[in-house]
């Protein structure tokens, strides 16, 4: 889960990373000329998109009145689809240089990778595409971690300002336990700045494993700050992994790869998905019945393809979901089932016996793919 | 022959007393593994359903020569159990968990290669299924026929997908293996090709992939070097939509790699035949052999 700066931040100051001094607006009202920050101050739009600053979601503010100004002008702001509804108000650095930093796991080489640059501030992406000399590779053994001596040796082959070693060894140190401690897929640092109050984080890019958010009450509390579509929220709450798309066939599945193959095969026969919907594994009869209520609430499906491969799911626990979602209902669109694997037979014979005029049970992908494309045109 | 298990394979489950280790275990049982014990700490002694559960891994071995494990313990503990079960001295782990946190994943991986000589299978992956000798994992049997065509997935249900389209063909299987689709899989693609290239029952073989990470693109390189017998792949999620991505660092590890399109070129480059409807996997292996 990606997680916005100012919750990144928020992280800085569990692990001791030191940013500089800010506070959070999400109303306009909040803002109280009393605050202890120091001018100037930059005022800075909270979106999950690149490119920020170039749509003026970034000013710098000398005063009060400007920052009134300037945070008005922001809150409410589009930027690239995106609208702000909440400000980081921070501390204006004196930079003196900038550099980058990232750890993220390499899946390749199923290590820890920490990236490091004294060409910070810039596109990173850049540097890495014509300079790769200038971005430094450290690769860690997640068994044994990241030693001092390990990022003291990073330090100098990036070539950071050595003047200031011991500040970044600790902050580099702080940043890597935010990524193993706080469970984190990525903490990304761009600029990490010399300023003229030492070492500062001054962005964030922070995305969260929510596998682990049994081990972290916040984890939570950021999801739930984290704005998503109703539908989606629902499902998120039913633990169905759904996906809003554009099309007319509403898919159901298990796992995510077959249902990316049924998306794949629909749009084959000359479909176009509404969603992609997997009810994950193992699912029961309420999982069932709360995937098709998701669909109902999309004005944009005109026909669904329940597409189900029983491994650790079985099928009987699937048709009874189906047919309790049902049962005496008037459907709005034809359903197109396909079931196979474990206790596949006792799953058809469920849905045989109580029959629903708008249900059809293929007995192949393929097929069930063609019926429900047709069902929707 | 067939790869990493067959009628020999003693089978310890770990976490056989929970529902689904308890349902998938007997499924495995009927269809003829010898699943010969479980475990659950403070629960040894007991009998499930004729098998007999130990409080270790250890014990387990020791009582019944289980040399093989199969775990269905959930998230929080599971590192903790496979490394239980290798250091115990299981030749294979097979890990059905789905949800482990990618750190722990990534320290298991690393003290497994480490300390042992142990095979890891997954995490979050369906197992492992030898036709007509010996089922590890959650597969559904009904769909699995022996014969020749080793199947190596990425996706659990998508494996079922292909093995029927080649069972409906009258076409059986050597090995059909789930390798799971978490950032740090115990075994790769490239392991299970290797493994299939070796073995004298396997005659072709049928790889499945989805979008995302390098591991296709990494096989198709192994392809090229070192596989000579017939491979047929299918790559999943060619329409799937983009996936939100956040800052540089994952961009800048997988370049252009991950997409469908690019892993598609790939094993194409690479020789093997594929298909762009997983339906169409077993008239391709039959047009084959």
């Amino acid at each position: 889960m990606n997680l916005f700066e100012y919750q990144g931040k928020r992280l800085y100051k569990d692990f001791s990373i030191p940013a500089p001094k800010s506070i959070f607006l999400s109303n306009i009202s909040e803002l109280d000329e009393n605050h202890e920050l120091d001018y100037p101050v930059v005022v800075k739009s909270q979106v999950q998109v690149g490119g920020r600053g170039k749509a003026g979601g970034i000013k710098v503010a000398n005063n009060y009145e400007e920052l009134t100004k300037f945070s008005n002008e922001i809150l409410g702001m589009d930027i690239k689809g995106h609208l702000v509804e909440s400000l980081l108000i921070e501390e204006a650095s004196t930079i003196l240089e900038e550099y980058y930093i990232s750890f993220t796991l390499d899946r390749s080489a199923k290590e820890y990778l920490m990236m490091l640059s004294a060409k910070g501030g810039m596109d990173i992406e850049e540097v890495a595409e014509n300079n790769p000399e200038d971005l430094i590779k450290l690769y860690i053994s997640p068994s044994k971690g990241l030693s001092s001596e390990s990022i003291i040796k990073a330090i100098k082959d990036a070539k950071l300002n050595e003047d200031f070693i011991d500040e970044l060894n600790d902050v580099i140190s702080k940043l890597y336990s935010l990524f193993v401690d706080g469970d984190c897929d990525l903490v990304e640092v761009n600029p990490l700045a010399i300023t003229d109050k030492g070492v500062s984080a001054l962005d964030s890019k922070v995305s969260l494993d929510m596998n682990a958010i049994y081990r972290h009450d916040n984890f939570i509390e950021f999801e739930t700050e984290i704005p998503i579509p109703a539908s989606e929220q629902f499902a998120k709450e039913k633990n169905l992994n759904f996906i809003k798309l554009d099309g007319s066939v509403g898919i159901i599945g298990n796992g995510a790869g077959l249902v990316m193959s049924t998306l794949d095969v629909v749009s084959e026969h000359g479909g176009m998905a509404a969603n992609f919907l997997d009810i994950g594994g193992g699912a029961k009869a309420e999982t069932v019945t709360a995937a098709l209520e998701v669909l109902e609430s999309e004005d944009n499906v005109k026909s669904v393809l329940i597409n189900i491969f029983g491994g650790i799911t079985r099928c009987d626990l699937v048709a009874n979901g189906i047919v309790e979602a049902t049962k005496g209902k008037n459907l709005k669109w034809p359903i197109i089932v396909r079931l196979d694997g474990t206790n596949s037979n006792e799953g058809l014979s469920i849905l045989k016996n109580n029959s629903n005029e708008n249900i059809t049970i293929s007995s192949s992908m393929d097929e069930a793919a063609k019926l429900a494309v047709e069902g929707a045109s | 022959m067939s790869i990493f298990i067959d009628k020999e394979t003693k089978v310890v489950v770990q976490g056989l007393t929970g529902e689904q280790g308890k349902f998938h275990a007997l499924r495995n049982k009927d269809y003829g593994t010898k699943v010969v014990a479980g475990t659950r700490p403070g629960k040894g002694g007991e009998l499930v359903e004729g098998i007999p559960i130990f409080n270790s891994v250890e014990e387990a071995i020791k009582e019944t020569g289980a040399n093989t494990a199969m775990t269905f313990v959930p998230p929080p503990f599971a590192k903790d159990a496979v490394l239980e079960a290798a250091y115990a001295g299981c030749e294979l782990v097979v890990c059905i968990t789905e949800g482990i946190p990618a750190k722990d994943e990534a320290e298991m991986y690393d003290l497994l290669k480490e300390k042992t000589s142990s095979r890891l299978l997954g995490p979050n992956c369906p197992g492992l299924i030898s036709p007509g000798k010996s089922n590890v994992g959650i597969m559904p049997h009904e769909i699995t026929l022996e014969g020749n065509v080793g199947v190596v997935s990425r996706s659990g249900t998508l494996t079922y997908q292909a093995v029927l389209e080649l069972t409906n063909l009258k076409i059986g299987q050597s090995t059909c293996i789930g390798i799971g689709g978490d950032p740090v899989p115990g075994t790769s693609f490239i392991d299970v090709l290797d493994a299939f290239q070796n073995d004298d029952q396997t005659e072709a073989i049928v790889m499945i992939g989805e979008i995302g990470g390098s591991a296709e693109e990494e096989a198709a390189d192994f392809i090229k070097k070192n596989v000579s017998k017939p491979v047929v792949s299918y790559i999943a999620g060619l329409t799937a939509p983009p996936g939100k991505k956040m800052g540089h660092a994952g961009a800048i590890v997988s370049g252009n790699k991950g997409t469908a399109t690019a892993k598609i070129e790939a094993l194409t480059e690479a020789g093997a035949n594929v298909v762009k409807n997983p339906t169409r996997i077993g008239q391709a292996i039959k047009d084959i052999l």
